[in-house]
């Protein structure tokens, strides 16, 4: 009895403890760090976590400071969203979220309209949410996956030299077998039949362990690229089965999900000359030394393994927290400087980010991420995408510059599936010509 | 014809890689009746010790023996901790005792060595073999043979280990009837301790081969799910069922895949196995050897 | 003295057929459900409940607990291992989302009642291979279920209304022109379902129905041998129990998580689900609701416990490992229950009842 007394006395302090802090900007983390896909998820939290820390060491957001808690997903939807219905309203309420998987995000969509907490889907989500006016508290920041597809095939048809080049090659499709996978098909289909390029698809099932008749497909194809849409083990499986199959590794393509340090160090060797899509340039920054300096010689960094500072996840996490942080910032400029801003106008922030060259000189961070700037219309502010090569140790970028493809046709994609989703939802779309 | 035996071979090769790991399911079960759902995460913690080992700088056969050390201890401590309490009880009961291990295996591996991705380098090179593919134009990969290799060895080195030993008699006893065995004098626990034992061996081999394949990461767990159709073919309790199943799986989903895929959108190797072996088993409902099921009321 | 039926004497037929023919248990049910109806609903208006109860807790563990209520109807008590959970309660989502929108003026409690008739006619279909195949060669065996449905719900566009992420978004939950749509008005929404299937449940496993699923649980021959029919019986625990899940996974979809994917009905559901079934109790409906809020609560418990322990009494780990530790935790406690009590946390509850029957005079 004694002892459960103790605990309550201690729950309360512990309450009294939170609530006394309520006058951080709360940013709620719901993170995976063990399971299937913590590789992943420990490294691009890890970034979150040292860009707030920085932000933290530097005096906060004009004096805000940031505060965060971690919740365990396991990257299991309902897992997620008892996280984030948890972390909602503790520390004076959550202002924005990012929970890093697709199914989480999933169960948020409607939740987060009601809450009026922004949710931040960097490169993976619903592609049309990047229409504000349907969804206008998610932000599929920077690309979505039709973004991405579009890059790809203007990357290759760069490559190639032009887009009448790639008139009657043939490029595989290799994707996980899953909502993921599919997404980009309409992208491809209709690519193909503008550019008159030969499109097979071939389906690898979860979890993809286990390739060896896909690519004996492909050798038997002889195809020109081979675009690698995979998740998870499937990606070093696939370079690893491409070895086996004696296909160059130089003429795969991956999604970004397909693109990190954790992907190829295990296939070894069979890695080396594979290149993926990525919204990161690789490389040290001016920010990373910040990161290093202020935060982890102040034993406060959030990565165990030192090496993982600057790769791939790591980065697109310091990404992540760019994006919060400059909402934040632009959200002040508004309602008031070195205030809280709450969910609502954290999503102002969100849809008014813009963030160019200067400011990101600024920051340290020029030439890592692309500029972004959104707008109630379009949320997700980019759409621009790089190339970058395994040389066997590290990721190096192959574009120089930032690749595009066909926006204009990605915006009518998106836009018709998103007035279909209104439509089955009932949803009347904003009117941005009414937004300030 | 040369794309189909490319195929086929393919098929069988992978398919032995099945059998690798269904064999430390048929182990136990044939044993101690307990449907080890373990096993996989087993696998993992294997393969995950092993290169954790080699990363902080010990030579790669030290780091397999540690590791072997490691997975004796680790089936005899399930054994003494877990199943010997649950003695007798019904199968669901032993089988959800060893999901609880499962849970604990899994968060055990990355609590000591992290959740990273390693990869994990046996020295054999994963490229297709020249001569046949200069010869023949079928491209076989190098590792898979040596795989398989490794795989028969195991097998007959089991095989001999249950026939010829006598341990392995004593144990083959138990997997006949426990109380039968006891009443003999056949020290039941021993016995057990020793299957679980050969179990995790077992998974420390399938673990390296299937590491050295795909990396050494979480998603090694999964492998389990391609051995179960290899189990419902060839049957719980059979080693040579496990082989032959595993043969079988790995052909037969690959031709699916290659010839009917394409025409019903691909990606049917998901499936396809254990609609195969549904089928077989409508035939034949105690698997290719398992023991006949003779029922009385 | 607490639970003794001593003198509770049955005077007529109705009197002796009521679902629970204790008035100790009649009392306990009216009590827990005035408690799930009312009580609760007056603590969220006083305040000292929140929104994260109904919507983070309460809601899923009902829904999980139909789950799981099915699955118990098929393995508890016809004694048929199935590892397809998951796929028959995306049958009912997916279903019930295709009836509301292609058919006008749909009322939402019957397309979860169509959707929940698709999953029993898919469990038929898949319950076919029960007749020869029984045990971990069934349970290994109804994976290809839990495959195919999933492979197929991404294969076929029209499943999806050919949405470009191969989605479904849920519709408003609306009945008599109110709108299901606040986080405790969902909860009551679930909670009066998953009451009306339970009460439906428990009535059914003593009927004529349950009964003939118990002999075939307990000696299929000696049943078929008495004259039940197997096929009929293993077919009829395989409609009900795939239907049980389809209004589940229905339940899942349009209370829970609103925009879902097929892989969101992934294999680790299914054995979240068994899980459940198994730490609660096999064979037993109130060991359901015990093993959905094991399964559901304990990993929360334990991460806000971490939480806790950091926060106040500054014990901080990495948190890579105290998610592993959790994990590790989360499993010896699965072993502990098991060894302390094989049959589920139900027979617990049975055990309880006994000495309740002696205390407090156990001798």
């Amino acid at each position: 009895m004694k002892f459960i007394k103790k605990a309550l006395v201690a729950a309360a302090f512990a309450t009294a403890a939170v609530s006394a802090s309520a006058q951080e900007q709360f940013i709620p983390l719901l993170s995976y760090r063990v399971g299937p896909y913590a590789d992943g998820g420990s490294g691009f939290f890890g970034g979150v976590i040292d860009y707030l820390s920085l932000i933290n060491a530097s005096g906060g957001v004009n004096g805000v400071k940031l505060t965060w808690e971690e919740c365990e997903t396991e990257y299991n939807a309902t897992r997620g969203v008892e996280c984030y219905e948890r972390l909602k309203k503790s520390h004076g309420g959550a202002s924005m979220v990012e929970p890093l998987s697709t199914g989480i995000a999933y169960g948020l969509i409607d939740r987060v309209a009601q809450d009026k907490i922004p949710m931040t889907t960097l490169g993976y989500g619903r592609s049309d949410a990047a229409d504000g006016r349907v969804f206008p508290y998610v932000f599929p920041l920077i690309t979505s996956y039709w973004d991405q597809a579009a890059g790809m095939i203007k990357y290759l048809a760069d490559k190639e030299g032009g887009f009448d080049k790639l008139k009657g090659k043939k490029i595989v499709h290799l994707y996980h077998d899953s909502a993921f996978g599919k997404e980009p098909f309409p992208v491809f289909e209709a690519y193909a039949k503008q550019l008159g390029f030969e499109l097979i698809k071939l389906a690898v099932p979860h979890p993809g362990n286990e390739q060896q008749s896909q690519w004996l497909q492909i050798r038997q194809a002889k195809p020109d690229y081979v675009i690698l849409w995979g998740w998870g083990v499937m990606n070093p499986t696939a370079l690893k089965t491409a070895q086996r199959n004696g296909f160059p590794r130089e003429k795969m393509l991956g999604v970004w999900w397909a693109g990190s340090e954790e992907h190829v160090i295990p296939a070894g060797d069979a890695a080396k000359g594979y290149s993926s899509m990525t919204f990161n340039t690789p490389g040290n920054y001016p920010l990373l030394d910040e990161i290093k300096k202020k935060v982890y010689a102040a034993g406060k960094g959030n990565m165990e393994d030192k090496s993982r500072i600057g790769s791939v996840y790591h980065m697109r996490g310091v990404t992540a927290g760019i994006m919060m942080v400059e909402a934040i910032r632009k959200a002040q400029d508004k309602y008031g400087k070195g205030k809280v801003m709450s969910g609502e106008q954290v999503r102002w922030g969100f849809e008014n980010l813009n963030v160019d060259e200067a400011r990101l000189k600024a920051l340290g961070a020029l030439g890592m991420m692309p500029t972004v700037k959104t707008s109630c219309l379009d949320h997700e502010g980019s759409g621009a995408v790089k190339v970058q090569r395994w040389d066997g140790k590290a990721w190096k970028a192959v574009t120089p510059n930032w690749v595009t493809g066909d926006r204009a046709m990605i915006r009518k994609m998106v836009e018709e599936s998103a007035a279909k989703y209104a439509a089955e939802k009932k949803i009347a779309p904003r009117d941005c010509s009414k937004e300030g | 014809m040369q794309f189909f035996l490319e195929v086929l071979i393919g098929g069988l090769l992978s398919g032995i890689m099945y059998s690798l790991v269904a064999l430390g399911f048929v182990l136990i079960y044939k044993a101690s009746g307990v449907f080890n759902f373990a096993q996989g995460a087993m696998v993992y913690f294997a393969a995950l010790t092993t290169v954790g080992l080699v990363d902080s700088g010990m030579s790669l056969w030290l780091a397999i023996l540690l590791t072997m050390v490691a997975m004796v201890v680790l089936g005899l401590l399930t054994e003494k901790i877990v199943l010997r309490p649950l003695v007798a009880q019904h199968e669901i009961t032993l089988f959800m005792a060893t999901i609880g291990l499962t849970f604990f295996v899994e968060g055990l591996a990355q609590a000591i060595w992290g959740a990273n991705v390693r990869a994990l380098d046996l020295g054999i090179e994963d490229v297709p073999l020249e001569w046949l593919l200069e010869s023949a134009n079928i491209a076989v990969s190098q590792f898979d043979l040596i795989a398989s290799g490794i795989a028969a060895a195991l097998v007959i080195l089991l095989a001999i280990f249950f026939s010829k030993t006598k341990i392995g008699r004593a144990l083959r006893a138990v997997a006949d009837d426990h109380q039968a065995a006891l009443s003999i004098g056949i020290p039941l626990q021993h016995i057990w301790a020793i299957v679980w034992a050969v179990a995790g061996f077992v998974a420390l081999v399938a673990g390296l081969l299937w590491g050295a394949r795909n990396g050494v990461q979480f998603a090694l767990t999964f492998v389990a799910l391609k051995a179960l159709p290899v189990l419902i073919l060839g049957g719980f309790t059979s080693v040579p069922g496990a082989i032959l199943g595993g043969l079988i799986i790995g052909a037969s989903e690959k031709l699916a895949e290659v010839y009917i895929g394409p025409h019903v959108g691909g990606g049917i190797e998901g499936w396809f196995p254990y609609v195969l072996a549904l089928l077989f088993l409508l035939v034949r409902p105690e698997g290719l050897f398992g023991e006949k099921i003779i029922r009385r009321i | 003295m607490l639970y003794r039926e001593a003198g509770q004497f049955k005077a007529t037929y109705v009197e002796d057929s009521e679902i629970f023919p204790i008035r100790q248990d009649k009392f306990g049910i009216a009590l827990i459900l005035a408690a799930a109806f009312v009580g609760i609903p007056l603590l969220s208006v006083a305040g000292i409940l929140a929104d994260y109860t109904f919507t983070a807790i309460l809601t899923p563990f009902l829904i999980f607990a139909l789950a799981t209520l099915g699955l118990n109807i098929l393995t508890g008590y016809a004694g048929q291992l199935s590892l397809g959970t998951a796929a028959f309660m995306a049958v009912g989502a997916f279903a019930s989302y295709n009836f509301m929108l292609r058919i006008d003026g749909m009322p939402i409690l019957g397309a979860f009642i169509l959707g929940g008739l698709c999953a029993a006619a898919v469990g038929i279909v898949f319950g076919l291979p029960s007749l020869r195949i029984r045990g971990f060669y069934l349970a290994a065996a109804t994976l290809a279920t839990q495959f195919f449905i999933v492979w197929v719900l991404t294969k076929v566009g029209w499943f999806t209304n050919y949405n470009s992420s191969g989605v479904i978004t849920a519709q408003k939950i609306e009945m008599f022109g109110y709108t299901f749509d606040t986080a405790f008005s969902k909860y009551l929404f679930v909670l009066s379902v998953v009451t009306v299937m339970a009460l439906l449940a428990k009535n059914m496993v003593r009927t004529n129905v349950g009964r003939s699923w118990m002999a075939i649980r307990d000696m299929d021959m000696a049943a078929e041998v008495i004259g039940f029919r197997p096929m009929r019986t293993k077919l009829l625990a395989f409609a009900v129990s795939s239907f049980y899940c389809g209004v589940a996974g229905a339940l899942f979809a349009y209370a829970y998580l609103g925009t879902v994917e097929p892989e969101g009905f992934s294999l680790d559901l299914s054995f979240r689900i068994l899980f459940m079934v198994i730490i609660g109790g096999v064979g037993s409906i109130l060991g359901s609701f015990f093993g959905a809020a094991f399964i559901v609560l304990v990993p929360i418990f334990l991460n806000t416990f971490t939480g806790f322990l950091e926060n106040t009494v500054g014990i901080g780990l990495p948190s890579g490992i105290s998610s592993s530790i959790e994990l590790m935790v989360f499993g010896a406690l699965i072993i502990f229950f098991l060894i302390v009590e094989p049959h589920g946390l139900a027979r617990l509850w049975q055990i309880g009842k006994e000495k309740l029957r002696l205390w407090p005079f156990p001798h």
